[in-house]
């Protein structure tokens, strides 16, 4: 099948403004009878939900969790990007839309990033109307901060809980739309299959994790808002049961696979201490705007940070990137942090972290806040503890978060920070409409490929996610629904439905049956260890060709060998796991491949075969600017398709920011 | 930080399901890290049970970063364990030494009836919510964002209230069940901001009736739940609550009033 993007005619400004007069539409007595199902109720789900739950569909949404709040939304610190130039910086639509291309290292789709940066604007109008408490300035109006790989201030923040606030939002607009009926909520509930009737997704089969019985849900219309896939890697920053496997079903069904390989490596997030991790943990990209990284610039310095002299630190990234400095985008900053590891500078007990550092901030701003209190005299103690108060009231959640984990106090000494998977720009190729190679399937935030190109920008998560739920789904939605009004609701006896419930209930007794002797977790580690040795923050093609040998063993290992406890009617976390850990080794297998096609570097992807002499990424423009569109074909078994990108607008060039 | 390692005795509650009956059990863990989370050494415990063909222990945990909600053990006799304004995730076995003996239970209420061993069922806060826990304004409706100018120390107020993760704790500290703390924080945030201040009447008058209907107990000012928060949701939120509770009620409820 040839990808149709269907990326509207006209002016990068026109499409969208062009698309939204002329889509078709529903009216509101067709909208009650034209049910959809939401699978994930983080900030796309949500605000999706709400959005088309307020129009009059019938909606279900489905989370594994027990509340829609507590989706991995929830966890993001730093901000939300919009373009409203309240800072009078120089910012603007355009500008936004040209900084997440250039940071996505014009991996993405134009059309698609200027209308993300088009409706940001009305994001924050939305939000503030929900009641979502933002920081404000003492004029009483809307405070923002810097983020990595920008110029301009336009980073709106709840202190380090922004991703929580806004998920909130969109939680008590979701939970408002239960109240009046519009919208039922499935909480403890896993999809496990998409149900095809006519060649277009109609319904799901998802699993009741407390009972463990099977059920069947009829939609006209099916939404996978379920979240990226980091977890793949095992250790990641992603929640616990962050997975892939709603995607995957999907993918298994017909929808395309985009760019599996373009993973984000965050740099600054709290080093691994033991073999017991089980997850890594985040520190807002907001700490690169006032702390300064740095390492010994003796290999294997081992003074105490707060002996080694400034003459004989080296602030590598100020260094390298003197334009940006500690605010070059996420890709640049994880890879400096590795380059200086692997050259033997790294600090700590493990030698793989590096410092970052706030002595140099809480003293800038102790002297702001000396002249501001008119304290002619002050000492130095004085100025360091106003300074202390000030880097409190910007990060101070984050420092205590920093604290409880390490046990060291970040006000004193430098925080030890290193680069841990944090996102994953792939996803389910998705068109403009975000509909997905099957018809009648769609994927909206992190769950879709479409935005972020290689690389994403810090802050643009929150506004992808709410993006495509409160201001693109409801339009694209329509546009294909508009032709569904005749189909009445299929009854879930259809021989479809049948089928599907049979393969997901004979695939969990499989499982239940193996009866081997390792433990689910075992193998997930296992799986990691590979994935971010040979298809972590640098790849070759060795090591991928050895990673897939290894991953292919590994499952095969897996579906003769795990031990799943417990009974397959009633609450089982173990047979849950299973399930996803199933679908991440067979997705591993296509991010290695779908790494070893790409012979250059861009973005998230370095393939260490293609860089310059200074050690940055090579793109290699005349030969892979498309995005990569897997279709599957059967175990071990994937077709590319080629999106080719067209750069209309914007002129791709080297990325620097030196 | 120095490391150590420790062995464990934990004495924790098993049970099926909601309807039959639990117990406590009796565990060895052994070499235990002095840099683990909590959450890590039952992770620990349960690969231990698994590879010894017995049934691993049922916990609820999700974002193990403090923020989710999802975690809710009850430690020692406190929720989420001994750790000031932190979650079970976020505690770290550094507050524990060689030989100790911990008793982990579920939130005990009987509005979050036991899914299973220490998983309870929490949907009771989520009709709460349904019951006026937002601001009626559809998609599109919005003005822009700084049409209306909200007081730092109001906004910053209204933020201290939304940092409640609805994790439970309170509900579980509190010897009646109240879920007043969870309540009022919700009330206090949206009745703080213009925006929620149109429906601040009704809104409270529900999600109190709502709390009542879902058998959580009353207040009676013990402030457990402030101390066991461990996001720092104050005591004045229940104040607060009751300054816009009788408002309400003076002016005859409301007239949405459920």
């Amino acid at each position: 099948m040839a990808l149709n993007s269907k990326i509207p005619a006209g002016s990068l400004e026109e499409k969208w403004e062009k698309y939204k007069s002329t889509c078709k539409l529903v009216n509101p007595a067709n909208k009650r009878q034209l049910e959809v199902i939401i699978i994930g109720t983080g900030l796309a789900g949500a605000s999706a939900a709400a959005s088309l739950g307020e129009l009059g569909y019938k909606v279900k949404t489905f989370c594994f969790q027990d509340s829609p709040r507590r989706a991995h939304s929830i966890a993001a610190q730093g901000g939300i990007n919009a373009a409203k130039n309240y800072q009078n910086d120089g910012d603007s639509t355009y500008r936004l839309f040209y900084d997440t291309v250039k940071g996505g290292d014009y991996r993405a789709r134009e059309a698609n990033v200027y209308r993300l940066a088009s409706v940001s604007a009305n994001i924050i109008d939305q939000c503030v109307a929900q009641g979502v408490p933002f920081a404000r300035e003492y004029g009483g109006l809307l405070s923002n901060r810097s983020f990595g790989g920008t110029q301009v201030q336009r980073t709106f923040y709840a202190a380090g809980q922004t991703g929580q606030q806004l998920l909130i939002g969109a939680y008590q607009a979701l939970e408002r739309q239960v109240a009046l009926g519009n919208v039922t909520q499935y909480s403890r509930h896993e999809m496990l299959d998409v149900v095809m009737i006519d060649g277009k997704a109609r319904g799901v089969i998802v699993r009741n994790l407390v009972t463990g019985e099977l059920e069947r849900h009829f939609g006209h219309a099916v939404l996978l808002c379920s979240g990226g896939y980091g977890n793949v890697f095992y250790l990641s920053t992603n929640a616990m049961g962050s997975n892939v496997t709603a995607a995957w079903k999907a993918h298994k069904k017909g929808a395309y696979f985009g760019n599996p390989c373009y993973t984000q490596i965050h740099p600054t997030c709290i080093p691994v201490s033991g073999d017991h991790q089980s997850k890594l943990t985040l520190m807002s990209e907001s700490l690169r705007n006032d702390g300064r990284i740095w390492v010994p610039k003796a290999k294997g310095d081992n003074r105490k940070p707060n002996d080694i002299p400034e003459e004989e630190r080296d602030y590598y990234l100020e260094r390298r990137y003197p334009a940006f400095g500690n605010l070059v985008p996420r890709d640049v900053a994880s890879r400096a942090a590795k380059e200086r590891c692997d050259a033997g500078y790294g600090v700590g007990a493990s030698k793989q972290a590096v410092y970052l550092d706030y002595a140099s901030a809480i003293q800038r701003y102790g002297k702001i806040e000396v002249n501001k209190q008119g304290l002619s005299n002050a000492d130095a103690d004085t100025i360091t503890k106003l300074g202390k108060e000030v880097v409190k009231e910007k990060y101070g959640n984050l420092f205590e978060m920093y604290e409880k984990i390490t046990g060291e106090n970040p006000y004193e000494v430098p925080m030890r920070i290193y680069p841990a998977v944090h996102y994953t720009m792939g996803g389910l190729w998705v068109d403009y409409e975000l509909q997905t190679t099957v018809p009648g399937l769609y994927a909206l935030g992190e769950a879709n490929f479409s935005d972020h190109g290689a690389n994403r920008l810090g802050a643009s998560a929150l506004m992808q996610g709410l993006a495509d739920g409160y201001f693109v789904i409801p339009y694209t939605l329509g546009n294909y629904l508009a032709d569904d009004i005749r189909t009445k609701s299929i009854p879930t006896d259809h021989p479809a439905f049948v089928e599907a419930e049979k393969a997901v209930s004979d695939r969990i007794n499989q499982l239940m049956n193996i009866k081997g002797t390792e433990s689910v977790e075992s193998f997930h580690k296992r799986l990691g260890k590979i994935m971010w040795d040979k298809c972590g923050m640098a790849r070759n093609e060795k090591g991928l060709k050895e990673a897939i040998a290894e991953i292919q063993a590994l499952r095969k290992e897996f579906w003769s060998n795990v031990r799943i406890p417990g009974d397959v009617n009633e609450y089982n976390p173990e047979l849950d796991k299973a399930n996803r850990v199933a679908d991440f080794i067979e997705l591993g297998e296509l991010m290695c491949i779908d790494a070893l096609n790409r012979n250059e570097s861009c973005g998230g992807h370095f393939r260490e075969e293609f860089q310059t002499e200074d050690g940055e990424a090579l793109r290699q423009d005349d030969k892979y600017m498309y995005v990569a569109a897997w279709e599957y074909k059967g175990e071990s078994n994937f077709e590319l398709h080629k999106e080719d990108l067209n750069y209309e607008v914007v002129h791709p060039s080297a990325r620097s920011y030196k | 930080m120095e490391h150590y390692t420790m062995n464990l005795t934990l004495k924790v509650w098993k049970q099926k399901n909601a309807k039959e009956r639990g117990r406590f059990e009796t565990y060895q863990v052994k070499n235990v890290s002095s840099e683990m989370s909590f959450l890590e050494m039952f992770d620990v415990l349960n690969e231990q049970l698994i590879a010894e063909g017995k049934e691993p222990i049922a916990f609820d945990h999700d974002c193990r970063e403090g923020i989710c909600g999802m975690c809710s053990m009850y430690i020692n006799g406190r929720a989420h364990g001994p750790w000031h304004h932190t979650t079970t995730c976020q505690l770290h076995m550094r507050e524990y030494k060689d030989g100790d003996t911990i008793v982990v239970e579920p939130w005990r209420a009987s509005a979050f009836p036991v899914i299973k061993d220490l998983v309870v069922d929490r949907q009771s806060f989520d009709r709460i919510i349904q019951a006026g826990g937002y601001v009626s304004v559809n998609t599109g409706n919005a003005v822009d964002a700084n049409a209306l100018p909200i007081e730092k120390h109001m906004a910053d107020e209204a933020f201290a209230s939304a940092a409640c993760i609805g994790c439970g704790a309170c509900v579980a500290a509190c010897p009646n069940a109240s879920a007043m703390l969870f309540v009022s924080a919700k009330v206090s945030h949206l009745a703080m901001l213009p925006q929620g201040s149109p429906e601040r009447k009704e809104r409270v008058t529900n999600m109190i009736n709502q709390m009542d209907k879902e058998g959580f107990g009353s207040c009676t000012n013990i402030g457990a739940c402030e101390a066991e928060c461990p996001k720092g949701i104050s005591l004045e939120n229940i104040a607060r609550l009751n300054r816009e509770y009788i408002g309400a009620m003076f002016d005859g409820g409301s007239q949405n009033a459920k």
